[in-house]
């Protein structure tokens, strides 16, 4: 079949260090007219620096050293700016990740697609409008003649992204270069997207190369598949091969490290060590360092392409003809069967964390005089327990208040009403200094590992700060009873840097030398300085990488069977929430709509947004019977609720009564309930009033 | 004693502030992690040179700082010495010829004749208009018209020759230290400093010595015999001028950017880190100021400190000392009015800075406010301190120019680059012009602005840890440059 896009023996280097970075080592690939492929990897791999050299949009320090990119037989490298600015957006479009930042803020979006028209088509004013409002209705923006004409403030991240792939289809490109599309929205917002882009594939028959990290997003996605590490592509399969018997060890390894829930009771597989520089030159396999199967050889030579079947090619010697004994690591869909969680008696423990009847309101300040003219509901009642030595994972949509909770648990944010007791003592109205005395007990993991440490602070700063401010002498509360002096505090925080994995000599240096996941170890390790009984987990590993994530997960359950820490794990990602929570509460707009036992809420959801969500997550399994239950829009802002259940513009089975009144609980067990007119109601005490 | 010692109010600031700079370096020095950056700033090719010229600036003003009253020849009937009522420094001392060496009127830079006709009586009683020759400007020579180009040229050589020595004996020394410090030989040490294999960038300092020295050495040479810059309206040398107002313009930069950094520090990461009405508050204030023409706030403070110096003539035994204390009145006053601009770009900075997790989780342990501010947000905003600091200063040294016009600027006994840039002013539209003043001001003023920008720029690049591969890609660039057949480049 005719070859769309050629890549041979690509070659970008980075010039940002002291030697320059081969962030493109050698890439061959090939993509067929109509295909979707996708380059996995993580990051710092080259994926992106793949994308951007095929566009010829590289950065300053970036350059093309050698190589060869073709679309149709046409050297990309070859061609004068001035032709390859009539490739970009005819022949080949992009589509970036971040969809608040590409699209100019100060531009209607019709005259953002206008632009991109112009330069390829020449039409008059009438059809230019009438093509941009064909473009908007085909990517599924409602009332599209209205909504043309509005700024992007206006519009959800969701409807932002789709505005991209409207502008990047304004050409009629043969290739749809899309880096991570996805990765910044929510999975159900995820789910329409990555919906919209097969058919519009389907529809305009154009090739997309799709550029991810997210194994799921493949699975549901591609054709073909490269898997890209420290350069080059090691893996080159079609979707079914590559899904059930990956071959190179760095895929086989990337599977096992993905949580899941089949894996509840075991430690996930890690990928020891990082990717490693590419600013040296390579003697023998990239992975060799981190891969379990390592070899003499690998080390001597590097490894050539091995062929597994057709389609199916490898760089490892493991495949070499000689040995050819292909092992297929037993996969996930064999271990489906394997359960062993006990439900736990609830009774047994202590209760930590009470969280009952929580609100918390932004006000909205307007005019002259700031009058108060409404309110962001940002948590609207809500009602948590956790229990000692405990996980409970806050699920929902980004904007749906889960942060909001934990900040405001913490007193970081001053709840509206309600109230929060910690071991049966109110935090809500103590002083500043009342509260100092219990901050110790309960900390707080952020997302970010890039903000959350300050960038002027040497790591053993960091780590003291929290145990002088709170007088926390000892880390061991049944050590010695030493005298706070200078060189125990080193050795305290040796120790806490050892409990987070990383060596000792570390703290004399500063965070911007670490990489993510070292740096989200720090963040714990500060946050475990003073002896928390309840970490609030906000998001702690969804800005890392499978491999990083799997790390940190794994420390923050040994520390939990270790020190019996409870958790209070703020996440989106369900993977991770049926890997490590005990239970399970879901949130949608500000309220919880279901709550119960993880076995429960993930076996059998209640509640239609539970269902929805858990739908969208995009699976590895290779069911092609999963439906995905659709959902209408974006999530609705706070400050104006939908009347009734909040749920109901988007819920496939409103009812008359769900836009008249809020729910109340409908309870199936002792733990499980949800929100939901589908079910019988109870009469509660706590009823919502609007 | 030949001199009785005189410390001014802006000397004894100037001496704190020197002292403190001074603790500063040695506590730096004793602690390794503070240490490494600074040394950072030793690598800077950019920032050493502009390091080099600042140093002989400050060496200027330092010496422009050290005043004192020469004791005068006759004595007293008690038998005590009785000192000049004139309050010189060190600089004027070193500097004597240019300061006494005063001529009628203009003259251009280098030139042995007045640049205005004026009456001539000649010996025969005749009287004549022409050009009349300088008092001092070349007067060594008989013939000017045919000997000057000659005798410029000697002494430039001359100067050349010294300048050249001069710096060849630093570099001498220099070298050995070098060489005792690393214990390698002389040559050693030289080839090092000449393929720039040491981290510090010696070359480039020995370069900006090397044009120092040559420029110096020419100066001195010539600026015995003649106004190297010119004479300004009464006759004054330029260069005297420009060399008196160093002290000035650093006196104003410095003392007036700490007076106004703590209202600015303090206020905006108050008004940025606690919001509400403690924002309002400082708000209001900073707006009300802002609001206020600051020329009109300036020149009603000034005037009246002035009608208290005229009313209390007993408190100041010398002109210097009232010029002095109007230069300190004029600091103080300039800095109250001028932290508004920082204060607002810190109270934004630390808006950004307060929601940023590092900041929620010291809040999370409970770490008390002013700790938060001071360990969290202080660094953090150091770097727009540091850029605005330096920018304010070029524009301190340009408001006393203006405050000067309006006549409320320094003393007018006080030679700043403000009085000189007003004096020059009117005489731009005159024709022939006279240009050498505002050239010479403009000239010093530049150089003294760029090194401290550039400076600054350095400092601010090793200090922030997040910028530390700039220098290298800079490398690249530069080598990119030469490298011409890129295989793109090829391609296309």
């Amino acid at each position: 079949m005719k070859t769309l896009l050629t890549i041979e023996h690509l070659e970008t280097l980075l010039h940002t260090g002291s030697a320059p970075v081969r962030a493109v080592d050698g890439l061959t690939l090939k993509i067929l007219p109509g295909e979707t492929f996708a380059l996995l990897g993580e990051s710092g791999c080259g994926k992106s620096m793949t994308a951007l050299s095929i566009m010829r949009l590289l950065p300053d320090v970036g350059e093309i050293v050698a190589g060869q990119i073709r679309i149709n037989g046409i050297d990309l490298l070859q061609l004068p700016e001035t032709e390859m600015r009539k490739i970009r957006g005819k022949r080949i479009s992009m589509i970036f990740q971040e969809p608040m930042l590409s699209l100019n803020p100060v531009l209607t979006i019709a005259e953002q697609i206008e632009e991109a028209l112009k330069q390829h088509l020449n039409l008059p004013h009438q059809a230019m409008q009438a093509r941009i409002q064909e473009l908007l209705q085909q990517v599924g923006i409602p009332d599209a003649p209205r909504r043309m004409h509005e700024y992007p403030f206006q519009f959800s991240g969701g409807m932002k992204q789709r505005a991209m792939i409207a502008m990047a289809l304004a050409g009629e490109p043969e290739l749809l270069i899309a880096d991570e599309p996805t990765t910044a929205l929510d999975v159900t917002i995820q789910a329409q997207v990555l919906d919209l882009m097969r058919q519009l594939q389907q529809r305009n028959h154009m090739a997309i190369l799709l550029i991810t990290h997210d194994l799921g997003v493949v699975s549901e996605m591609a054709q073909r598949i490269a898997v890209m590490y420290a350069g080059e592509i090691v893996e080159l399969a079609t979707r079914d091969d590559f899904f059930n018997h990956p071959a190179h060890p760095y895929s086989q390894q990337l599977f096992a490290s993905l949580p899941g829930k089949q894996k509840r009771d075991q430690a996930l597989t890690v990928i020891q060590g990082n990717v490693p520089s590419l600013a040296q030159q390579f003697t023998g396999c990239r992975f060799v360092d981190r891969c379990t199967q390592a070899m003499e050889l690998c080390r001597q030579s590097i490894p050539q392409w091995y062929s597994v079947t057709d389609e199916h090619q490898v760089r490892c010697h493991l495949f070499s003809k000689d040995s050819v004994n292909d092992t297929p690591v037993a996969k996930n869909s064999t271990r489906h069967a394997v359960n062993t969680v006990q439900p736990v008696p609830a009774t047994t423990a202590p209760i930590l964390l009470q969280v009952t009847d929580l609100k918390v309101y932004f006000p909205i300040h307007e005019g002259l005089f700031k009058r108060v003219v409404g309110h962001v509901k940002a948590v609207d009642g809500v009602s948590l327990t956790i229990t000692a030595g405990k996980t409970l994972a806050l699920v929902g949509e980004s904007g749906c208040g889960k942060t909001t909770i934990g900040k405001s648990i913490l007193q970081l944010i001053k709840p509206t009403a309600g109230s929060v007791r910690f071991k049966e003592r109110e935090l809500i109205a103590l002083e500043r200094s009342q509260l100092r005395q219990i901050r110790s007990q309960f900390q707080i993991i952020f997302q970010d590992p890039y903000s959350s440490l300050n960038p002027r602070m040497r790591i053993i700063e960091i780590l003291q700060e929290g145990m002088n401010a709170l007088n926390v002498d000892r880390i061991h509360p049944v050590g010695s009873s030493s005298l706070p002096s200078t060189d125990s505090r080193e050795k305290e925080i040796d120790t806490l840097l050892q409990r987070v994995g990383l060596p000792a000599d570390v703290k004399w240096r500063f965070p911007h030398e670490f990489s993510g996941g070292q740096r989200q170890r720090i963040a714990i390790a500060r946050a475990l300085a003073v002896n928390p009984e309840l970490l609030i987990c906000d998001e702690p590993t969804s800005a890392l990488d499978v491999s990083v994530q799997a790390q940190i997960l794994n420390l923050l359950k040994s520390l939990q069977t270790n020190l019996g820490l409870a958790f209070l794990f703020i996440t989106h990602n369900i993977a991770v929430v049926e890997y490590l929570a005990d239970e399970v509460a879901v949130m949608y707009l500000g309220r919880i709509v279901e709550r119960g036992n993880i076995n429960e809420v993930m076996d059998s959801p209640k509640h239609p947004y539970t269902q929805a969500l858990l739908s969208s997550v995009p699976q590895i399994k290779s069911n092609l019977d999963q439906h995905i239950i659709p959902l209408k829009g974006d999530l609705p802002s706070p400050a104006a609720p939908p009347r009734g259940c909040h749920f109901h513009p988007r819920c496939p089975y409103a009812m008359p009564i769900c836009r008249e009144v809020y729910p109340s609980a409908s309870t199936f067990s002792a733990t499980h309930t949800a929100h939901c007119f589908l079910y019988p109601q109870e009469q509660s005490s706590e009823s919502y009033e609007h | 004693m030949p001199f009785s010692p005189i410390i001014l109010w802006t000397d004894a600031l100037i001496y704190l502030f020197i002292g403190v700079v001074l603790c500063f370096i040695g506590y730096v020095r004793h602690h390794e992690h503070l240490l490494t950056p600074w040394k950072r700033v030793g690598h800077s090719v950019s920032g050493m040179s502009a390091l080099t010229v600042l140093l002989f600036f400050l060496i200027i003003g330092l010496l422009d700082t050290i005043h004192f009253r020469p004791a005068l020849d006759h004595k007293t009937s008690q038998g005590e010495k009785v000192y000049s009522v004139e309050v010189l420094s060190l600089l004027d001392i070193l500097v004597t010829p240019l300061r006494t060496q005063v001529e009628k009127t203009y003259s251009a830079p280098l030139s042995s004749h007045l640049y205005a006709k004026e009456t001539i009586e000649l010996a025969d009683g005749r009287q004549i208009r022409d050009f009349a020759r300088l008092e001092f400007g070349g007067a060594h020579l008989q013939n000017p018209e045919m000997e000057r180009m000659n005798d410029i040229a000697w002494r430039t050589a001359k100067g050349l020759a010294y300048g050249l020595l001069v710096w060849s004996l630093l570099t001498a020394g220099l070298v050995i230290i070098l060489a005792r410090r690393n214990q390698q030989n002389f040559m050693q040490s030289l080839t090092g400093i000449w393929r720039r294999t040491g981290e510090i960038p010696w070359h480039a300092i020995l370069i900006t010595l090397l044009i120092l020295s040559l420029l110096i050495g020419c100066v001195s040479m010539l600026a015995t015999h003649y106004h190297v810059l010119g004479t300004d309206k009464v006759g004054q040398d330029i260069l005297y001028q420009s060399l008196k107002s160093i002290r000035v313009a650093l006196v104003i930069g410095t003392l007036t950017t700490l007076i106004m950094l703590p209202f600015a520090l303090l206020l905006g990461m108050m008004a940025g880190y606690f919001r509400g009405w403690v924002d309002d508050v400082i708000q209001y204030i900073y707006t009300t100021l802002n609001s206020i023409p600051s020329v009109l706030l300036i020149a009603a403070a000034v005037l009246m400190m002035q009608v208290y110096i005229e009313t209390h003539p007993d408190l100041f035994e010398t002109i210097a000392s009232r010029a002095d204390l109007r230069l300190l009145f004029l600091c103080i006053i300039l800095g109250i009015t001028s932290w508004t601009g920082l204060c607002r770009l810190l109270r934004g900075e630390t808006m950004k800075l307060r929601e940023l997790e590092y900041i929620q989780a010291a809040h999370a342990f409970g770490v008390s406010h002013w700790r938060i501010i001071s360990r969290h947000i202080l660094p953090n905003v150091m770097h727009l301190v540091l850029i605005a600091t330096v920018m304010d200063f070029s524009g301190l040294v340009l408001a006393e120019a203006v405050l000067s016009y309006v006549g409320v600027g320094v003393d007018p006994s006080m030679i700043s680059f403000g009085t000189m840039i007003n004096a020059a002013r009117l005489e731009m539209a005159r024709e022939p012009m006279v240009w050498w003043a505002l050239l010479a001001a403009f000239g010093f003023m530049f150089t003294l602005v760029l090194s401290a920008n550039l400076f600054a720029d350095a400092v601010q690049n090793a200090l922030d840890p997040r910028t530390r591969t700039l220098k290298q890609r800079n490398k690249f660039f530069q080598r990119r440059g030469n490298k011409t057949d890129t295989p793109l480049n090829k391609a296309s």
